[in-house]
């Protein structure tokens, strides 16, 4: 495998989930071939892989990856579109645009590193960090319910939607280069804690699991999607492709 | 009869503008010179629309508060304009079942024609009342059928037969008042500055367009979805759009957007991006009657300043101020091109009037292709690489391309380092200071007649202005390129100028502020912000005694 990581010098915390993905994405890009592949990054503690990998990369504004992956489609459709996003991304700033590149079933890959805060900006409460999540911006405790983005991706008529966690690389690499061969759009969240601010290492070890099926079908997906809200602490979180049109 | 002017209105619905495109085909075909001003309201059915055509030997384009014709689809129009028909000379024309008032004593001339029962008689559609008007209308003038005929076929796409069968009962129907000769061959092509922006663009290599509708720039992605050549997408914002064109700019294709300030606001992140990714980006900025929603469908100029600031940090940009549809096109073809040269924004600031009204457009000066600097494609390619324009590559090959919204080293990758961002700072700078010597080059003010005042003006307000000053002593000075602002240009135009007097449909006089930040000081302004455009004689008026 060539080597495609930069000298830059890496300024993600040790231990950050986001060393993980970075390899489950230089793995998959090896072996696409890095010519025909861009990396379009969003702007957060995620973006910095631009930075650090020796591939093509459009490293755009916070929440507006989604909109210059479609770009670059547009403008040379042999090329591989790899969005990379974090949670305050791509469902906060950009999230018309996550749902509109859903709908129209745009054909690039979208993965978003889902720590569920704010972390570059030191720690404030994002749409998926959980009801009652106590931050810097939400010191009394969230009062919010968080959002599923698995449900709204079904919703919106997404042709891929699955769910990774980088405690389990192996399973994530297998997830994003099958999300990466859909025709189509695909989207990949990964659950990535934030050794920072939101470490949920240990709980989400004791809750994941990989689902048994290749992929569901829609009504069954929507179903499994609801088994976890993003709000309590109790129930399994189902990995996993959860559906493939 | 060699210079005049004619009104047709009706509800929204009833075909105006449709019939005074058709009246202005006549024209052009009989070699005229013909402007049309367009006046409608935000709204789809009833209201009141509008269009005022110059018809001249010269070119005019701009309207005059007296007309020779009105032609009316309904009551509404004749009480709406007739008092501005010429006592001597001045005919107005309508159906006759439109209204029961009696016009007869007013002055001009009357023809009723019965419209509604000629489009009956050949059991045609409600909506033909306009063809019939059309035809009467040239009957009246004398054209020939044949021309009519030839127009129809031209600009009806729908039940053309049937068009045709109401157009010739028309004909015979009405009596023939003043002949009107043809003066020479067509002049040019009638189209709207939109469609100039364009096929400006189109010839200067654009090869996608995404835009997101609004008033008055939808016109450009309306020309877009029905040309082949070049990949139209509408996304679901403007913001989502101008990311779209940074996208598809780091790919090598050539695109572009048009929006009106409302849209164009949404855009200014993305700008700042351009400028610090150094992409490409090309927008066509229509203007419109604000501020927020303002008045959608009426002309304002007050996006100027607002054009030449948008965007966060130290940025860059080209920035056009055409003031036709010649312009229109040229200066598109500049933005685009220059753009892609120097890797950074290009604005053609536009405005309601420009974007919407039609003029004759001779193709003065025709738009080409210029190629952007561009690398080799290999493996030790650096992308900012260089001391002012780096060479680009497009990524699909072995050069790793990078570009990014944060300051960065010449591969691309983030720096925070203060020698490293300064050198980057300065090699854009240093790149814009090439820009500016080469705008040295470009018309960046265009001057017509002379005098010891000089009225100093910027889009649409063209036409009126140029129109009104013919007879007079006052030298016209039109700005074109208002960033780089060429303070050199504009030094050699004032030449022997000891008043200056700036003239905009804007309410602050945003054009005298320009200059003022170059040095010129404006001793009067001429401004008019009821979201109409000048009319050319109340310009005459103000500027007769100075």
């Amino acid at each position: 495998m060539e080597n495609i990581v930069l000298p830059t010098k890496n300024t993600w915390c040790p231990g950050c989930g986001n060393f993980g993905i970075q390899k489950a994405i230089t793995n998959i890009v090896s072996e696409i071939g890095k010519e025909k592949t861009v990396l379009v990054s969003g702007v957060g503690c995620h973006g910095k892989m631009a930075d650090y990998l020796d591939i093509n990369s459009f490293y755009s504004l916070h929440g507006r990856a989604i909109a210059s992956g479609q770009g670059v489609k547009m403008g040379n459709e042999e090329l591989n579109v790899i969005c990379s996003v974090g949670d305050g991304d791509a469902y906060e700033e950009g999230m018309a645009h996550l749902i509109h590149a859903a709908k129209r079933d745009a054909d690039i890959t979208v993965i978003v590193h889902n720590n569920r805060v704010f972390a570059l900006t030191i720690n404030q409460a994002t749409s998926t960090s959980p009801k009652g999540f106590i931050s810097n911006s939400t010191p009394q405790g969230k009062t919010e319910e968080a959002i599923n983005p698995l449900k709204i991706m079904l919703a919106v008529g997404a042709g891929f939607v699955a769910r990774g966690y980088v405690g389990k690389i192996d399973h994530l690499s297998r997830i994003i280069k099958q999300g990466v061969e859909h025709k189509g759009f695909s989207f990949i969240e990964i659950l990535q804690p934030c050794v920072a601010w939101h470490n949920t290492f240990a709980d989400y070890n004791e809750r994941v699991y990989e689902l048994e099926k290749e992929f569901l079908p829609l009504q069954e997906a929507e179903e499994k999607v609801k088994e976890w809200d993003y709000n309590n602490m109790e129930s399994k979180i189902a990995l996993g492709v959860f559906y493939k049109k | 009869m060699k210079d005049f002017q004619i009104i047709i209105g009706g509800e929204a619905g009833e075909g105006s503008k449709k019939a005074g495109m058709i009246i202005a085909n006549f024209f052009n075909v009989y070699g005229f010179n013909v402007f049309i001003h367009e006046d409608y309201q935000s709204l789809i059915k009833g209201g009141h629309n509008f269009s005022s055509i110059s018809v001249s030997e010269r070119k005019v384009d701009g309207v005059r508060e007296e007309v020779d014709f009105v032609l009316a689809l309904n009551e509404d129009t004749i009480f709406k304009h007739k008092n501005k028909i010429k006592k001597e000379g001045g005919v107005l024309i309508y159906d006759e079942n439109c209204t029961d008032k009696d016009f007869s004593a007013e002055g001009f001339k009357v023809v009723k024609v019965p419209l509604m029962e000629i489009v009956k008689k050949v059991e045609g559609i409600n909506l033909m009342k306009n063809t019939a008007l059309v035809s009467s209308f040239a009957k009246i003038i004398g054209l020939k059928w044949e021309v009519i005929e030839e127009v129809l076929g031209k600009e009806l796409k729908v039940e053309l037969e049937k068009n045709i069968e109401v157009a010739k009962l028309a004909f015979q129907e009405t009596e023939t008042v003043k002949e009107v000769e043809a003066v020479g061959e067509k002049k040019g092509e009638l189209i709207s500055g939109n469609e100039a922006v364009a096929l400006g663009a189109v010839d200067a290599g654009l090869e996608c367009f995404f835009a997101y509708p609004m008033t008055p720039a939808t016109g450009i992605l309306r020309f877009f979805v029905n040309y082949d050549k070049v990949k139209t997408f509408q996304p679901e914002n403007e913001i989502s759009v101008a990311n779209m064109v940074l996208g598809a700019g780091y790919t090598g294709k050539r695109t572009m957007t048009g929006t009106s300030g409302g849209g164009f606001a949404l855009m200014t992140e993305a700008l700042s991006l351009s400028a610090q990714s150094e992409t490409p980006f090309v927008v066509a900025l229509s203007q419109r009657m604000g501020p927020a929603s303002g008045v959608p469908t009426y002309q304002g100029q007050g996006d100027l300043l607002f054009a030449l600031n948008a965007g966060h940090g130290d940025m860059m940009r080209f920035v056009v101020a055409p003031g036709d549809a010649d312009d229109a096109y040229y200066l598109t073809g500049e933005a685009l091109n220059t753009a892609w040269k120097y890797q950074l924004p290009s604005i053609i600031i536009l405005d309601k009037e420009i974007s919407e009204n039609t003029y004759t457009f001779k193709k003065e000066k025709q738009v080409e292709k210029r190629e952007a600097l561009l690398a080799e494609n290999n493996a030790d390619y650096d992308r900012y690489d260089g001391e002012d324009i780096s060479p680009m590559a497009f990524p699909g090959g072995e050069a790793v391309v990078k570009a990014t919204s944060y300051e960065h080293d010449k591969k691309g990758v983030v720096t925070e380092d203060a020698e490293a961002i300064k050198k980057m700072q300065e090699k854009r700078i240093r790149k814009y200071e090439k820009l500016r010597q080469e705008v040295e080059e470009m018309e960046t003010v265009r001057v017509t007649g002379s005098g010891s005042v000089a009225v100093v003006f910027w889009g649409s307000t063209k036409g009126a202005v140029l129109e009104a000053v013919k007879d007079l002593e006052i030298k016209a000075i039109q700005v074109l390129i208002m960033e780089p602002f060429s303070k050199k240009q504009m030094k050699e135009a004032l030449v022997g100028v000891e008043k200056i007097i700036s003239i905009e449909t804007n309410a602050t006089g945003q054009l005298s502020k320009v200059l003022q930040c170059n040095g010129f000081k404006v001793d009067e302004e001429i401004l008019k912000y009821n979201g109409r455009p000048f009319s050319v004689d109340e310009l005459e008026e103000k500027l007769k005694d100075l």
